[in-house]
């Protein structure tokens, strides 16, 4: 007896929406399994873990800090991987956003008016959108591989970002501590809400759905998923592929150059040796488990942003290591892309060698 | 003092060598696994725990060689049986292996390391100059040696490697020959998970013993930007890693030439030439070397279309469905 893959004929919708459930139920039944062998109770660290942030407000306001980043950098990157240009490289987009967006309260703290901040997030969005752009220049011009280029640029990014808070940027004042100067209310961005979330959550929301309008709606929109599922179709029809590497690129960069600047002026308010526990990488995880739909990567920044509250939760209150977060993660996006066959493809037990003339017109 | 820069060089590449060379025979099959990073970061912190635990240097090594199959194994699943997308599931290999190696490492942050005995091969270590530098290594430097020359030979010169290289080219034909690509495919996977393994075992076992989180620090992304250098050909892959290893090393060596902004030498430079000379000097900018050095070379090649078509395993990261 064997089991093969059979392709169906059309999509599966059932299996559209169920495999990132069954995705996440595989993963918490997975986590259960580690929590067991590392010698603690699985359902009381799986309801710490999954469930307890959501029922407190410090941890709910802590989940939506963390969703927020993961949310807009994911809908980058759908954007990217919907027109199959490989971009891994958002850590490095958001980091060297951040140092864009900063450089005005840093190197001129006396600018203090009403446009300090909004001249921040457009300096953040550029800023990742040319680190963006490297890798889709190198790719465009020169034929150059994007994945290792946008991966190699994270590491050149996190180093300049060593260099600046060690070096130049450095607080004057700061007792030789690698930081900047903390930024001045007029470039620290607002809570809002009654303080539940900061101003960075409801303009990521918005981006989200206006996203969301245009993949769906708009001949834009039509262009990047032609052009990702059928190049040649898309070039008869006049889409050309190097425009549109150059345009999910900047696009995704500037999402998470904006992401960067918004957690630098909302969050840390002045920039550290380190400003993200790994938001561009976690994104890629967002971006596949919401399905690369702007709507589906709301809902999948949520439960990323839950696996590094959680990992806190049962760090704090059972003992387990917080890098269990990490390994949740990686889980998860295995079941996804395990999970996401059966839309594709239907599971055939046969019994005995079925020869070939009898199937392959199915 | 050169013999000790070519002898830090030589620890530097061997890593890059033996994940690359792996990888090669990988992608020769058709498949793109992005997973070495991860698969050799569970290499080093499996083989650092396992040779911590019984204090043997040897066991360790072959933990690490069946962790980094173990995880192949993991992503060989996905690929071939459930035809997932190769890039995406090489990722999420990385991701887990960065994980889980954190979890499993975090008991052996700060435990003293065991460090792989070097073996003098008698006579020919005794020649000046040579001798310290090629027959004063330790096990896993001659093995990768011996890979590369293994490699070489297998693929262009044995049966074995002409059916790998087909199913590389084109699965359709060699399935329609009756070849099993998934179980061709598969064992190359296995091959390069082995070769992941080994190389993040002389990472924690050799290079710096001890387990530091993380301490792969991109190696395994520049092992693949290495097939790409070396287009595919085993040979090259040497000449690409000791290129590496030798940008790698450079921090450690530049300190030795602290420069004095203020000797005479240098006073009369306009201010532009002193602050370049300052900034490339900094650790930062020497550390990120090795990363946009990998960027320049992949421009090099790639912008070469001949060298990179003639090479290019035609089926690489295409999936396959048997067609029964």
């Amino acid at each position: 007896m064997r089991i093969e893959l059979v392709k169906r004929k059309e999509h599966s919708q059932a299996m559209l929406l169920l495999s990132p459930l069954i995705a996440v139920a595989l993963t918490a039944l997975a986590a259960g399994i580690i929590f067991l062998i590392s010698g603690h109770n699985p359902l009381i660290a799986l309801y710490k873990f999954f469930i307890e942030p959501l029922t407190q407000q410090w941890s709910l306001e802590a989940t939506i800090d963390k969703a927020t980043p993961l949310i807009l950098i994911g809908c980058g990157l759908a954007v990217c991987y919907l027109s199959n240009n490989w971009n891994i490289g958002a850590e490095g987009q958001f980091i060297f956003g951040a140092l864009f967006g900063s450089a005005l309260p840093i190197l001129y703290p006396d600018f203090e008016n009403v446009a300090t901040l909004p001249l921040m997030l457009v300096f953040g969005a550029l800023g990742g959108a040319l680190w963006a752009l490297i890798p889709a220049v190198l790719k465009t011009r020169f034929n150059t591989n994007e994945i290792l280029t946008s991966l190699m640029l994270v590491y050149v990014a996190s180093l300049l970002l060593d260099y600046l808070v060690r070096g130049p940027w450095r607080d004057p004042g700061g007792y030789n501590f690698p930081e900047s100067r903390i930024f001045s209310d007029a470039a620290t961005l607002p809570d809002v809400f009654g303080g539940l979330m900061s101003l960075s959550t409801p303009i990521t929301i918005i981006i989200a759905i206006v996203l969301a309008l245009v993949l769906a709606k708009t001949l834009k929109g039509f262009e990047i998923r032609v052009m990702g599922e059928s190049p040649r179709a898309g070039s008869f029809a006049g889409f050309s592929a190097k425009r549109l590497t150059l345009f999910s690129f900047a696009l995704a960069g500037a999402l998470a150059g904006l992401a960067g600047t918004m957690e630098v002026s909302g969050g840390l308010n002045q920039l550290l040796p380190t400003i993200s526990p790994g938001y561009g990488f976690t994104a890629i995880i967002v971006a596949f488990l919401g399905r690369l739909n702007p709507f589906g990567i709301i809902v999948a920044g949520f439960v990323l942003a839950l696996s590094y509250i959680g990992g806190e939760a049962v760090q704090s209150a059972m003992g387990v290591s917080n890098k269990i977060a990490s390994v949740i993660q990686g889980l998860l996006l295995f079941f996804v892309l395990a999970c996401d066959t059966f839309i594709l493809y239907r599971i055939r037990m046969v019994s005995r060698r079925v020869t070939a003339g009898e199937t392959s017109h199915v | 003092m050169f013999e000790a820069v070519l002898l830090t060089v030589i620890t530097a590449a061997t890593p890059l060598l033996i994940a690359a060379i792996g990888e090669l025979v990988v992608e020769r099959s058709g498949v793109l696994n992005l997973g070495v990073e991860g698969m050799m970061i569970m290499g080093a912190v499996v083989g650092f725990a396992v040779a911590n635990q019984t204090g043997s240097g040897a066991l360790g090594v072959v933990a690490a060689i069946a962790a980094g199959m173990a995880m192949s194994a993991l992503f060989g699943f996905l690929v071939l049986a459930l035809v997932t997308n190769q890039v995406a599931t090489g990722l999420a290999l990385t991701i887990l292996g960065i994980g889980f190696s954190g979890l499993i490492g975090e008991a052996f942050i700060g435990v003293p390391g065991l460090k792989l005995p070097e073996l003098y091969i008698p006579g020919l270590s005794e020649i000046p100059f040579f001798g310290p530098v090629l027959f004063q290594q330790d096990a896993i430097v001659y093995l990768g040696f011996a890979l590369v020359a293994l490699v070489a030979y297998g693929l262009f010169r044995t049966r074995l490697g002409l059916v790998l290289r087909a199913v590389g080219d084109n699965h359709g034909s060699a399935h329609a020959l009756g070849y099993s690509v998934i179980r061709i495919r598969f064992a190359a996977i296995l091959f390069g998970g082995a070769c992941a393994g080994l190389a993040g075992a002389y990472l924690s076992l050799a290079y710096t013993p001890q387990w530091v989180e993380n301490m792969s620090a991109g190696r395994g992304w520049i092992a693949l930007a290495l097939v790409v250098f070396a287009s595919w050909l085993p040979l090259r892959v040497v000449i690409g890693a000791y290129l590496f290893g030798a940008v790698t090393v450079l921090n450690l060596h530049a300190q030795a030439f602290e420069f004095d902004l203020s000797s005479p030498f240098l006073s009369g430079l306009p201010g532009f030439v002193t602050g370049a000379i300052e900034i490339a000097t900094t650790s930062q900018f020497l550390s990120s070397l090795p990363y946009l050095a990998t960027i320049l070379v992949l421009v090099l090649i790639s912008a070469n279309r001949r060298l990179t078509l003639v090479n290019t395993p035609a089926c690489l990261g295409k999936p396959f469905v048997p067609d029964r």
